[in-house]
């Protein structure tokens, strides 16, 4: 029997606004322990929650740009269990009344597009960390993250194959970027997946019981522990066995999932809304204001990449994957106005040598004026299109301007016409036997003069100029 | 000139402004009174002598400047649920046994503005939890009308103290009537405010949607002026409102011309002490004398209101409480093996049993497949019994009751039956469940000695009525008896 995956992700996405979501704490990243800490985000008696208004707008931003609707009236709850790095005994989330709901997010795989619905979108606090001691049995409690702001999106079960989980995934890195509400870095934390999982015979409607899997810290590993859930309860299934319900951790150096906790021993989070916290009240006006300040999309500006600059689908694809490939392309295409020829440049040939060192282009040390500026000498032909990628090379390597690099290395091709004319005159008359050949028929010798001619100028000639003369001199 | 710690705040004001006394001689009086009773009342937890006298000069140099606020210079006990920088606060829960907030409740911070003087912090029963200061981890405290008996509770402190004159006034907190139960109890005024009007930031939490501050003094203009300091928006407590506080002085004296005063059925029940029932039926017709008109009125919910009460004030409080883990600070069991080990002995040992009773009662009503039945259908009754007096004023600027339906009872009398215990607050309960306001003030003295309270109920933010027809009772009344000797 043939197996159908059903597959919904929740997804946690770490909010990069300034202070945490309850309190006035820094949210940055890598200071010493326990020193973003007060008494409201430790947990203190007595203290009480502050929402942070900004929390709320760029959970707005991601609830508009995945198509969900905004509640008018939405509620933090809490959710309860014991542990050390959750310092009220309760994690401040939303439950009954999220803050968005019904939404959608369109992800291509192999050329079709599927549509994956949302279920909802709300706000929560981020949990801090435990260090635990290699040697003794003893654990450091770090609150420096607690209290940082999340948004968790919850997809419907849409999701069928593993790699539509996949582009999903990138699709939400992609849109929470644009939107600027998160560095989406899964291998640092700041986005994270679970994905629940069954399987039902192929083209029957229903559910089959799920495993819920943990611990995937990257877009790979959620593919991959994905397909060997699929295997390992196809197997089962096969064997006439039984899924059970349960939570199963990806074992990422081994390749496997196995179960980390039961159904029976599942948490009962009791979770009530939270007395402290009166009710998210979002009107219209502060909804469309919201609207106001959103960026372009990434589908819209692909739309408009195609019908403005004339590129084909595939560039603007590519060149709107990430806003900050975007705006590069955009800002280089303002001082240098062949859209195409940029787009080749940076698709080609920048894109290569920010992937050989796994650099992102926000981080690029060749700015979109200096690429210009480079191409600016192509076009004229102060150098050649191949010396052009090396300048690019140099550039990227020391951070010179294209020009800079040209004129202290000499490279600028020599296109004196009198000058490469005497040159030409000069092959012609040392080489009085190629020049017979050639005026006899042999043409494929016109490409030895012209090597000549390169010689001379130690590479430095303009190659059209060459051949235009050369040929003008011989015929 | 008579004893310094008899007179009340407003004459000790005078006497501070005309240079008659210093808030020096005041403290000093009080510490001394302290000294020479506290013994056998157990009001105080922590007695913050220095810092008293320390706040009392500072107090003295800003009158000489000319800076003087209503409470600068007076005296007054913090009941140990509200969190006072510096000074160990613990709500009388071994689990906070030596915890020093590193901060102030907005309480403080409004208070210390003023420069008014701390004399200590108060004793009360564990987490607020109780209506007797019976569930105190540390000692009971007694009642200084009769030393046998319960002060009520839970700020059994903040009103003793009142009452035994080792502080001119003071602060408690009142979740299901734990102000108002205790100063009927002990014979003096306390009034629980409009959910939203004093800030909770620093109040540690029982049941976060009960809960308010509330001031309790020796008579009604006192317990005026100490609401008045009290109240006020605070953006750090998200349920404070943003409302201007009116001055609660000002409308202590205009008449009951007109004012409609509704008597409901429901809180005359049998089996409630005559005693107590006479001396309401006097006040309302004291108040009638004055002017109001008397009405009777239905409250047709009430029954169901200690019921809907026991489920969301555990479930509120287990939730609150899951913070006490041994982790952070406060107290951590010794001699554990692992993290749930940890946990358990913790807890186990740092709450005392009625603590333990209420997060086991309130977890049980949160749990999956017991949360609608319980947590959320007691949310609708609580909102039914909202409806009630949202009917009621209506009809009736002002409702009239009873506190409690007994005098104070002896210690160690209903220690062991928590029901018993839990009924001593059935009239308290409903006004906390629909957030209004409501006051104590003292309407009669049983034939034993023991003060009798009448309960003052009004709408949201209308304090200024409550306090209007609470100065009229206790100026027509008269004192209901000296203050005891101890
Ligand atoms: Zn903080």
């Amino acid at each position: 029997m043939d197996y159908e995956a059903v597959i919904g992700l929740e997804v946690h996405v770490q909010l990069k606004t300034r202070s945490k979501i309850f309190c006035s704490c820094s949210t940055r990243f890598g200071a010493p322990p326990n020193t973003h800490t007060c008494p409201i985000c430790i947990g203190m008696p007595g203290v009480l929650p502050v929402l942070n208004k900004k929390v709320v707008e760029y959970a707005m931003k991601m609830a508009l740009a995945t198509n969900c609707e905004i509640a008018s009236v939405s509620q933090f709850a809490r959710k309860h269990y014991f542990y050390p790095d959750l310092p009220k005994g309760y994690q401040i989330s939303q439950y009954e009344l999220p803050l968005a709901e019904n939404g959608w997010i369109d992800v291509e795989v192999d050329g079709q597009t599927r549509r994956i619905g949302i279920t909802r979108i709300h706000m929560e606090e981020d949990a801090g960390k435990l260090i635990h001691d290699e040697h003794r049995p003893l654990s450091f409690v770090d609150l420096n993250r607690t209290g940082t702001p999340l948004i968790e999106i919850v997809s419907e079960p849409d999701i069928r194959r593993p790699e539509e989980a996949s582009e999903y995934l990138k699709k939400i890195r992609q849109l929470v970027r644009y939107l600027g509400i998160s560095d989406g870095n899964m291998e640092e934390g700041s986005l994270r997946c679970d994905a629940n999982i069954s399987l039902r015979p192929l083209g029957r409607q229903g559910y089959g019981v799920k495993s819920e899997l943990k611990n995937m810290n990257s877009f790979r590993h959620v593919q991959k522990a994905l397909e060997y859930e699929i295997r390992r309860q196809t197997a089962l299934l096969l064997d006439g066995g039984q899924v059970v319900q349960e939570t199963r951790l990806w074992d990422a150096a081994k390749g496997v999932t196995h179960s980390m906790r039961g159904k029976e021993e599942a948490h009962d989070y009791r979770y009530f809304p939270d007395p402290d916290l009166v009710p998210v009240e979002i009107e219209r006006v502060w909804i469309e204001k919201v609207r106001q300040e959103m960026p372009e999309l990434p589908g819209a500006k692909r739309e408009r990449f195609v019908k403005e600059y004339g590129l084909p689908p595939y560039d603007a694809d590519v060149l709107t994957s990430s806003i900050h490939v975007a705006d590069y392309f955009e800002e280089c295409v303002r001082l240098f106005h062949r859209p195409k020829t940029v787009s080749n440049w940076i698709m080609v040939e920048l894109l290569k040598l920010l992937h050989q060192d796994n650099q992102e282009i926000d981080t690029c040390p060749v700015p979109p004026s200096s690429l210009a500026a480079l191409l600016k000498l192509v076009e004229d032909g102060t150098i050649s299109a191949k010396m052009g990628k090396k300048v690019l090379e140099e550039s990227y390597k020391t951070g010179m301007e294209p020009q800079q690099i040209v004129q202290e290395q000499g490279l600028s091709q020599l296109s004196d016409e009198a000058e490469l004319k005497s040159m030409v005159a000069r092959v012609i008359e040392d080489f009085p036997e190629e020049v017979a050949k050639y005026r006899s028929g042999k043409k494929k010798v016109f490409g030895f003069l012209v090597g000549q001619v390169m010689r001379m100028t130690r590479g430095k000639a303009n190659p059209k100029k060459v051949n235009e003369l050369l040929q003008k001199a011989l015929d | 000139m008579a004893n310094l710690v008899d007179l009340t705040i407003s004459s000790l004001r005078q006497l501070l402004d005309q240079r008659e006394v210093s808030a020096v001689e005041v403290t000093r009086a009080y510490l001394e009174r302290i000294e020479k009773v506290d013994s056998k009342i157990k009001a105080y937890l922590t007695v913050t002598g220095d810092q008293a006298m320390e706040a009392a000069r500072a107090a003295d140099e800003h009158m000489a400047s000319g800076e003087t606020a209503p409470l600068t210079g007076i005296p007054l006990g913090i009941k140990d649920v509200i969190c006072t920088k510096g000074v160990p606060t613990t709500c009388a829960s071994r689990m906070l046994e030596g915890f020093i907030p590193p901060y102030n409740a907005t309480l403080m911070e409004r208070l210390n503005g003023q420069h008014a003087v701390i004399l200590g912090k108060l004793n009360m029963d564990e987490f607020a939890m109780g209506s007797s200061t019976e569930n105190s981890a540390f000692f009971p405290t007694h009642n200084p009308w009769d030393l046998k008996r319960i002060p009520g509770g839970s700020s059994g402190g903040s009103a003793a103290s009142v009452a035994a004159r080792t502080c001119a006034g003071s602060f408690g907190s009142d979740t299901g009537g734990s102000i108002r139960q205790p100063a009927s109890h002990c014979g003096v005024v306390g009034i629980k405010p409009t959910y939203g009007r004093v800030s909770r930031f620093g109040l540690i939490a029982f049941a976060s949607s009960l809960d308010q501050i509330g001031p309790i003094a020796r008579d009604v203009t006192d317990c005026a002026i100490l609401l008045e300091a009290a109240s006020g928006y605070d953006p750090k407590d998200s349920t404070s409102v943003n409302k201007q506080v009116p001055s609660y002085i000002g409308s202590l004296k205009e008449g009951l011309k007109g004012l409609r005063i509704g008597v409901p059925e429901e809180y005359f029940i049998p089996g409630m002490d005559p005693e107590v029932e006479e001396a309401i039926r006097n006040g309302v017709s004291t108040l009638k004398e004055q002017g109001a008109e008397i009405i009777d009125i239905n409250l047709p919910h009430t029954e169901f209101a200690v019921a809907t009460y026991y489920i969301i004030a555990p479930a509120e409080a287990s939730s609150n409480l899951s913070r006490y883990d041994g982790v952070k600070y406060g107290f951590r069991a010794e001699g554990y093996r692992d993290l749930l080990e940890m946990y358990t002995r913790t807890r186990s040992a740092g709450f005392g049993p009625e603590v333990k009773r209420r997060i086991m009662v309130g977890t049980y009503c949160l749990s999956a497949g017991y949360y609608d039945a319980y947590y959320k259908k007691a949310s609708k009754v609580r909102t039914l019994i909202t409806r009630d007096f949202q009917d009621a004023f209506a009809r009736c600027d002002c409702i009239a009751a009873p506190v409690a339906p007994t005098p104070a009872f002896e210690l160690g009398e209903k220690k062991d039956d928590p029901l018993q215990m839990y009924l001593s607050d059935i009239f308290t309960i409903p006004v906390n469940l629909a957030g209004i306001p409501s006051i104590s003030v003292p309407c009669g003295i049983s034939k034993e000695g023991l003060p009798i309270g009448m309960q003052l109920m009004a709408g949201h933010f209308q304090e200024e009525t409550i306090f209007k027809v609470a100065y009229n009772l206790e100026l027509t009344l008269g004192k209901i008896g000296d203050w005891p000797e101890i």
